[in-house]
């Protein structure tokens, strides 16, 4: 079983494969087949990674079920996981059945929508898996391409316009970090991540084009991942892309944009700018800390002001995205433990909040909030499901959003009070939005004739909600789970962090 | 046992909520209730037979991270048994009263089912309650903290077709998130200093918290002091206090059992609750202590002076919760813990009374809650009448003065009153007023209530639920036939009488352990006793004390009103921190020396309880023109104090409109014309030009974007072919 993430990573892509090769036809029972085949290769691919979850060993703080093979033009193919990646694997193979099931009613080009989310879990487990630098890249760039489909294919009316956005947002900062890979190439001399991981970039300050540059080279590479990862995020005010694209993306897209795509960046600061670029982590880390903090203030304030669900949901993602990068950046334990914890959880909530979207939209083809109102009358059960999620969202102790915000703003009030000052109003400005969301939604009288008739959850989509909801409530309530696993990875991440510090333990205590 | 007390509201909260479907509506309702009331039981079994040690009961793991740990845990000491006996005791009577007061409720037609819902939520509260109560850490207790937020939310929205409903609820839910903002931020800042977010780590800490500063945003502050103050942000939003006060009254949208459970017994009394739980970092905190006096004595005139003109019968109800969570806190922030529990203790008792026995005039009047519109029930509603003067007897404090014989609010409202003569002169005063206030405005709800002529409005509400108030004409005369006012059922009236009870002795009764003999409170409070002679105890104190403690009492002493006094107040061991329930730091005397105030600060209370009957009873028994008129003469103080001095206008003028506009400038402003601009117009000068690199596919972005890709591998690969592939 040495070859276990090659082939939970690769499932997919055979059964797009098989789909694109032998599935022939547009008839109901062509598109039935691709939607079960799709189903089965993704709850295969959960099932089969469990194996790697069981037999991880979380105390050991180096990469575990490491295959390498030689690869074209003297390229190597690595894959492996530790503690900080083999949750977002968790995360994706658990997703992309759900993701599936979610877009059991579409009727238009089935085949290849089931193709396009194949390929792209493909894709996505092997950015988290890849443990060398090309591969990772391809991985990484390669993974928009399906989403660009899901999106400019299946989405809304101005799917055109958010395909362009987010070419625009996503450009630059990939031919940045691009540029930025060869210079560690050129420095190191490899492109194996755990070799460079233990390779020291050069700190001292330099100059260059006359600027003189402090941190010197670990700068320059951090700046241009970070042009990549902070669009990812996304993080403020490289933002605006992911509302657009929300509200164009079809449901199912979102929830995979949402849940998994969104924690790339993420994993990309824990794998490579955290470890690999101490010095310039910390240098720029008081940057990063209130950018954070002010997306979460800001996003959370025009969150207030939507009139369309899914921009509202999306907005909201951006400010839970901001706990994220606060905590990495707080680079302490209770930070980054919340800030993984905060991406995982986010995984289900967002995800959730967006089928929640997704279950009305399908009856009524409208985003807009004022189009609804007084649902609980006729929908009980999703009443119960939205409000359950809503309140997951906003953080609330015994659901899984808790932990994490909890976490990071621990985690980042030892670094900065200012910061977690400001953070923390996100706590109250959640809740205004989210709740007014809610009321204006599902609460009152049911006036409006359009919404008469509408009827309760089907038995698919309350099936689809239940794996969303225990997990948000066993994270919640037993978060363990998932910092058993992470706990010591993050340990020595952030103990390679403090050692490769020059002689700064004194003066940080001294800033408090 | 714990565990099971613990747990059972929650299994008849899930039971209820999700198996009502199964089991019938009513079935679920008498689960739940029966579960509640084991857990009631049981709670009087662990209250009167607890030995004052502290135990512990771990459940399992929850979050850790690092040296951060934390469990599900129950901590059952004097402070928990005491609250696990008000929160079961009045939430089992409530569960029961309902069962009679949502027998019928005109909001819902007769094919929706709503019953099961509500004591679903009922019990999930309660259930949160006690997580509250008995966590064992800070986070935990934050999980209660939140966990009953929820179920207000819930349940101040349960009518939520009214859009009054759920502007209340999301105001309650907006205006705690607030205060849950302190608290959050004192936890973190407590776990920065001490490591640790469990009670006994803190509370062990707590010495050196005194000695620590820490840089908090733009200043240097000592952290005791801070922490303090930043919890007591949080217990203001869960406690109504001051400036956080504005949800408290708005939340009686909710169904009347709502509010006597969660806005009067117990979900507004854990920010009393946690100062008492937090008294080692208190008693290290003089400023923050200080904070909290003045906030409670100011908020407690403040609601007073608003009750006084309130017409709703719940929203003058509602005032008086507010004014009487002022005196808690002055008691707490005077030092003396133990009256601040007494009075949520008793306060628990009469004002849960108050509310089942305004929800029993409201029922019998077919939902008019407009007290202009009542008068004259005293005869119509006779149990209920009784019932409401014990509570009013209750709380305006009515006893013998000097003795320890009166009703329940009698002992410990005037134990607060006392406390605070000692500890500030400026609580004591206010507090004093507020006692006449109080006085006068429950009087002015009996009578308007129960005593003259029926003013009720002559058409039934009752059998047409949508009829608005305005098409009624005031005629005073009798109401017809089914439309006459009648006494609750049974099922509601029980629990008035058991709360009567506890209205009436439950004061007498616990007195002593208290606020009666010291000894007897620090023994009932599981703190060290002097068993041996005045010497000895003072060696082991000594031994305790930190050096500046002794400095202290030793100024203390020889400023106190005796000095033998001040040296007998030594006699009892000094406590370590987090030893028994409650700390008593070794300067603090307060509780000593309220015993020995003059006899006039003790009967301060009742003469002002007097007058403020005198008062009520000239203005709306004998002279009942008087109250118009002194309106029309001061209408600007009067509509001062009818609008509750303006705050909500003021906080949505300050906070809400802003934000809105705030949000609304950033989405357009900020993401549109700024962000999107400045990208956008970079973009427009990039752009043609790999447009014109590329060829026109469909779908251009997505091949540009490949391209680019596919160009960038080819030259990294290009590269690091050229390189030589490394050193």
């Amino acid at each position: 079983m040495e070859n276990l993430l090659s082939i939970i990573t690769f499932i997919p892509a055979v059964a797009a494969a098989i789909l694109a090769l032998f599935l022939r036809g547009e008839d109901a029972a062509a598109q039935r087949n691709a939607k079960w085949l799709a189903l089965l290769a993704t709850t295969a691919t959960f099932l089969v990674s469990l194996f790697v979850l069981f037999g991880f060993d979380p105390n050991d703080t180096g990469f575990q079920f490491v295959e390498e093979y030689d690869w074209i033009l003297g390229l190597q193919y690595k894959m492996g996981v530790d503690g900080i990646s083999i949750l977002f694997v968790m995360l994706t193979t658990f997703l992309m059945p759900i993701t599936i099931a979610a877009c059991w009613e579409v009727q238009t080009r089935v085949k290849e929508y089931m193709i396009a989310f194949l390929l792209l879990e493909t894709l996505m487990l092997g950015v988290f898996c890849a443990l060398d630098l090309v591969l990772f890249y391809l991985f990484f760039e390669a993974g928009l391409i399906p989403m660009f489909l899901i999106i400019g294919i299946w989405g809304g009316k101005e799917r055109i316009y958010a395909a362009f956005k987010f070419f625009l947002y996503t450009f630059l900062g990939s031919v940045l970090m691009l540029v930025a890979m060869i210079a560690m190439y050129m420095d190191a001399g490899t492109t194996d991540i755990p070799s460079l991981l233990a390779h020291n970039f050069g700190s001292e300050d330099m100059q260059v084009l006359g600027i003189h540059i402090v941190g010197g080279l670990q700068t320059l590479l951090w700046l241009a991942f970070f042009a990549s990862f902070a669009v990812k995020m996304p993080m403020w005010p490289v933002h605006t892309w992911l509302p657009d694209a929300h509200v164009q993306a079809p449901t199912a897209g979102s929830v995979v944009l949402a849940a998994i795509l969104l924690k790339m960046g993420g994993y990309g600061f824990l794998r490579f700018s955290l470890p690999m670029f101490p010095v310039a982590s910390d240098l720029l880390a008081p940057l990063v800390l209130w950018m954070s903090a002010i997306a979460i203030v800001y996003t959370s304030l025009v969150a207030l002001a939507q009139q369309d669900m899914k921009k509202l949901i999306a907005y909201s993602s951006v400010a839970h995205m901001g706990y994220v990068t606060m905590g990495i950046f707080s680079a302490n334990q209770q930070g980054i433990d919340g800030a993984i914890f905060q991406m995982i959880s986010h995984g289900f909530i967002s995800g959730a909040l967006f089928l929640c979207v997704g279950v009305i939209y399908d009856r009524m083809h409208t985003r807009d909030i004022d189009a609804y109102g007084g649902l609980v009358n006729r929908m009980p059960a999703y009443a119960l499901i939205f409000m359950f999620f809503t309140m997951a969202n906003v953080g609330l102790p015994g659901t899984s959003g808790f932990v994490g915000e909890f976490l990071t703003l621990m985690g980042v009030f030892q670094v900065n009070t200012w910061v977690a000052a400001v953070a923390t109003t996100g706590v109250i400005l959640s809740a205004a939005y989210a709740l007014w969301l809610y009321r204006r939604v599902v609460m009152g009288e049911l006036v409006k004739e359009a919404l008469k008739s509408i009827t309760d959850m089907t038995r698919r989509e309350r099936a689809i909600f239940a794996p969303l909801v225990a997990m948000t409530l066993i994270l919640g309530v037993y978060p363990s789970l998932v910092t058993d696993i992470i706990g010591p990875s993050v340990g020595a991440l952030i103990s390679d962090y403090q050692a490769a510090l020059p002689v700064v333990d004194g003066t940080q205590l001294a800033e408090h | 046992m714990a565990t099971i007390i613990l747990l059972a509201p929650l299994v008849g909260a899930l039971i209820c909520g999700f198996g009502w479907r199964i089991l019938g509506e009513r079935a679920g309702q008498i689960i739940a209730t029966a579960l509640v009331f084991l857990a009631a039981v049981l709670s009087w079994v662990i209250f009167l037979t607890f030995d004052g040690e502290t135990y512990k009961v771990v459940l399992m793991r929850w979050i850790e991270s690092g040296s951060m740990g934390s469990e599900w845990a129950i901590r059952v000491d004097r402070l928990t048994a005491i609250m696990l006996v008000v929160v079961n005791s009045v939430s089992a009577l409530v569960h029961l009263y309902s069962f009679g007061y949502m027998a019928h409720d005109e909001n819902w037609r007769d094919d929706e089912p709503y019953r099961a819902r509500f004591f679903a939520y009922l019990s999930f509260f309660t259930f949160s309650m006690l997580m509250l109560v008995t966590s064992d850490n800070l986070v935990q207790m934050f999980f209660g903290w939140e966990g009953v937020g929820v179920a207000s939310y819930l349940l101040i929205g349960f009518y939520y077709k009214k859009p009054s409903a759920n502007a209340a609820a999301i105001k309650a839910f907006v205006v705690n998130r607030v205060g849950d903002f302190g608290f959050a931020l004192g936890i973190f800042a407590l776990f920065y200093l001490t490591d640790s977010i469990r009670f006994d780590d803190v509370f062990a800490a707590a010495p050196t918290l005194a000695e620590t500063n820490l840089t908090f945003l733009w200043g240097e502050w000592n952290a005791a002091n801070l922490i303090g103050v930043l919890l007591f942000i949080g217990a203001m939003g869960k406690s109504a206090q001051l400036l956080l006060h504005t949800w408290l009254p708005d939340a009686m949208e909710g169904p009347t059992p709502v509010s006597a459970l969660i806005h009067a017994a117990t979900m507004v009394t854990a920010g009393v609750f946690l100062v008492c739980r937090m008294s080692p970092v208190y008693e290290f905190a003089p400023q923050a202590l200080a904070f909290i006096t003045v906030l409670g004595a100011t908020t407690a005139f403040f609601a007073a002076t608003v009750g006084l003109v309130q017409n709703d019968i719940k929203r003058v109800i509602a005032y008086s919760t507010c004014s009487q969570l002022g005196y808690m806190f002055v008691a707490a922030g005077v030092g003396v813990y133990s009256v601040a529990m007494f009075h949520l203790f008793t306060h628990a008792f009469f004002k849960a009374m108050l509310f089942l026995g305004a929800g029993s005039v409201i029922h019998a009047t077919h939902h008019e809650q407009d007290m202009r519109y009542y008068g004259g029930l005293r005869k119509k509603i006779p149990v209920t009448f009784w019932a409401m003067m014990i509570g009013t007897l209750a709380i305006t404090g009515v006893g013998i003065p000097l003795t320890h014989y009166g009703f329940a609010g009698f002992l410990s409202k005037d134990a607060v009153i006392e406390s605070a003569y000692v500890g500030s002169q400026y609580a004591f005063w206010l507090l004093v007023v507020a006692a006449g206030f109080t006085s006068f405005y429950s009087w002015r709800l009996m009578f308007l209530t129960f005593y003259g002529e029926s003013r009720a409005k002559a058409h039934g509400h009752g059998h047409h639920g949508h009829d608005d108030h305005g098409h009624g004409h005031d005629d005073h005369g009798h109401g017809h036939g089914d439309h006459e006012p009648h006494e609750s059922p049974k099922v509601m009236l029980i629990p008035l009488g058991v709360l009567a009870l506890g209205a009436v002795f439950s004061g007498m009764i616990w007195y002593n352990v208290f606020f009666g003999d010291e000894g007897k409170v620090r023994g009932w409070f599981g703190l060290p006793v002097a068993e041996q002679s005045a010497e000895a105890a003072h060696g082991e104190g000594e031994a305790h004390a930190t050096a500046e403690g002794e400095g202290h009492a030793a100024t203390t002493a020889t400023e106190g009103e005796g000095h033998g006094e001040g040296e007998k107040a030594h006699a009892f061991p000094q406590p370590v921190p987090g030893q028994g329930a409650i700390f008593i730091g070794p300067e603090n005397h307060v509780l000593h020396e309220a015993h020995l105030v003059p006899k006039w600060v003790k009967v301060s209370p009742f003469v002002a309880m007097v007058l403020g009957f005198l008062l009520a009873y000239q203005f709306y028994i004998r002279r009942p023109d008087l109250p118009g008129k002194l309106a029309e003469q001061q209408r600007p103080l009067y509509l001062f104090l009818l609008n509750k001095w303006y705050f909500d206008e003021l906080y949505d003028w300050i906070f809400v409109r802003p934000a809105k506009w705030l949000g609304g400038f950033l989405w357009k402003k900020g993401d549109g014309a700024v962000i999107d601009g400045t990208i956008n117009g970079v973009a427009m000068g990039i752009i043609p030009f790999f447009t014109r690199l590329a060829s026109r596919a469909q779908s251009g972005y997505l091949f540009h974007y490949a391209f680019a890709m596919v160009l960038g591998i080819a030259a990294l690969i290009t590269w690091m072919t050229l390189s030589g592939g490394a050193h």
